[in-house]
């Protein structure tokens, strides 16, 4: 009994003993850990088109001791991802180890930020520099009403913070420039191109290309989509599709042309999928094929798209395309159009030929004979248009003259037989831009009184009607 | 030579919105082959209804336009001179930049 009492007094002295050193070692591990972590970020240049990712290193020095690092919290949270036999506890680490940054935080921005901070990457970057507007809302959900008018990236970090309060949320309110864009960059794992103009998608690529970056990139405009994977595993860049920049005309925008909100919905949740399968090193990421979306006729068309191409002047074999070139590319310049557009303000006419809607207004309250001519499509016109105003688009105005010059008599005559006054003929259309090309080639046929109202129904919204719509 | 037409990105506005067009396209008098650039002349003849330098610069696409040739980059397949075969799928598709 004595001895049997003695061994067991032996074996539990040498278990504290080696629970001790056993703490010793963990608390040394995760110092070491952390030590990594942030050595491996900073240096976080990784070679060209090289794929996944800092945090797989990471896990792979660490599998010897650990089965996995996850807490009993995020085992709990992220459990349904732990329960796929394809992602697991390997792929949910390496997410928890990632950093991802969404580059706008718009209709393609809001569904990829919710589902990143949703699923765990562990750090998520978010750049913008636009406030929250009504007519955002429709398509960017992750804004609430309570933020109009407030910073997108706060409306975003706050919604991303509710989601998941477990995953670091960086804030960069800025407009991404040549000047910050490595800076941003270089702390990021992938990136996300959730943009809506030609100068930043360029600007982008070229800048994942400089520093390795494999680049998730989504569009949508109207009822079309299209999302690919760039600079991933020696697949193409931007520039390797799109050498040349496509003409000005060429590059709509959701503000002029349209886009049916759940279209760039989803596109960023598919954008927000190929992230998390390149952060978590699963699965077989969408490069060097291009996904296309047509939503009216529900069809997702997956094609094969050129690898990356030797003579590309950004990833090429010849490129010697360096941080400093591109800190100094002028990217506006390279596709002739801003990095922030804001819309066009033409200015073609003399000023006499210009008349400003308040003082048209006041025409009208004096009962002036005129005819009003809108020349914007027909489907604007029936938003909303002025009382009595005659809807011919700019493209068949040519055609449809002999209209205009019928209620331009037919004012005359209802005014009075007898005055020697003629009616005035006034264009006016969304912002004062068409209007102004209609009254120049009105000017040509002999319509030579013509005049546009400056600044369409917008400036007659802001300085005659505040309660007028505009859209 | 049967073939399907497809444009798509904006691209279908030059063709009075119509996306799909399944056309019959001859051969010009003596020769065996259609290729790409044959094609395009026929496009921009008998399909374009407006603004063709929107779809075409030179005697290719304009830049930003993708051409698919059966699902394909029409890179990989020779580009201009890629040979066409009865009942082939070529689809014209504008790139989007809207977010």
């Amino acid at each position: 009994m004595e001895s049997n009492g003695r061994d067991a007094f032996r074996i539990l002295h040498e278990l504290d003993s080696l629970r001790a050193a056993k703490a010793d070692i963990d608390s040394r591990i995760s110092a070491l850990e952390a030590e990594l972590h942030h050595a491996t970020l900073q240096n976080g240049v990784v070679p060209n088109g090289s794929s996944p990712v800092i945090s797989t290193a990471i896990d792979s020095l660490l599998s010897d001791h650990h089965d996995h690092n996850l807490t009993p919290e995020m085992i709990h949270r992220y459990s349904r991802h732990l329960l796929l036999p394809s992602f697991g506890v390997q792929a949910q680490s390496n997410l928890l180890n990632s950093s991802v940054l969404v580059v706008g935080a718009g209709g393609l921005g809001s569904p990829a930020l919710l589902y990143l901070a949703a699923c765990g990457v562990g750090r998520l970057g978010i750049v913008d520099h636009d406030v929250v507007e009504l007519n955002n809302m429709h398509r960017q959900i992750i804004h609430t009403e309570a933020f109009i008018g407030r910073p997108k990236v706060k409306s975003a970090a706050a919604a991303c913070r509710s989601v998941n309060s477990t995953v670091q949320i960086v804030e960069h309110q800025e407009a991404l420039r040549t000047s910050n864009a490595l800076e941003i960059f270089s702390k990021y794992d992938v990136i996300v191109d959730a943009t809506d103009n030609a100068p930043s998608r360029y600007m982008i690529s070229d800048c994942c290309v400089v520093l390795g970056k494999p680049l998730v990139s989504g569009a949508a405009l109207g009822l079309e989509g299209q999302l690919t994977v760039y600079n991933y595993n020696g697949g193409p860049c931007y520039r390797c599709l799109f050498p040349t920049p496509p003409p000005t005309t060429a590059c709509q925008r959701c503000a002029d042309s349209g886009v049916l909100g759940v279209v760039p919905g989803i596109i960023g949740c598919l954008q927000a999928l190929e992230a998390i399968k390149i952060a978590s090193v699963v699965g077989e990421p969408l490069s060097g094929r291009m996904l296309l979306f047509d939503a009216l006729a529900a069809r997702i068309r997956i094609v094969k798209i050129r690898g990356r191409s030797s003579e590309c002047e950004v990833c090429g074999e010849k490129s010697t395309f360096t941080q400093q070139q591109f800190r100094e590319f002028d990217y506006e310049k390279f596709t002739q159009s801003p990095l922030s557009p804001s819309p066009l303000k033409l200015n073609l006419l003399q000023a006499d030929s210009r008349i400003s809607s308040k003082a048209y207004h006041d025409r009208v309250a004096n009962g002036e004979a005129h005819v009003l001519v809108d020349v914007r499509p027909a489907h604007h016109f029936k938003i909303v248009s002025l009382p009595k105003s005659l809807n011919i688009p700019l493209p068949s105005l040519e055609a449809r003259l002999p209209e205009i010059s019928s209620a331009l008599k037919e004012e005359e005559e209802r005014k009075g037989a007898g005055s020697d006054l003629s009616a005035q003929l006034y264009v006016i259309c969304r912002r004062g831009n068409d209007s102004q090309r209609a009254v120049q080639s009105l000017h040509k046929m002999g319509f030579t009184s013509a005049r546009d109202i400056v600044g369409g129904l917008e400036s007659w919204a802001q300085d005659v009607d505040p309660n007028f719509p505009t859209y | 030579m049967q073939l399907t037409l497809e444009f798509g990105g904006g691209l279908e506005l030059l063709c009075e919105s119509v996306k799909v067009h399944n056309v019959n396209v001859d051969l010009q008098n003596g020769a065996e082959k259609l290729n790409m650039k044959d094609l395009l002349c026929w496009v921009r003849t008998n399909l374009i209804k407006e603004r063709p330098e929107m779809f075409m610069k030179g005697d290719s696409v304009r830049p930003g336009v993708l051409v698919l040739v059966n699902d394909c980059d029409w890179e990989l397949s020779g580009q201009l001179d890629t040979t066409l075969e009865e009942k082939d799928v070529v689809v014209f598709i504008s790139t989007l930049h809207g977010g």
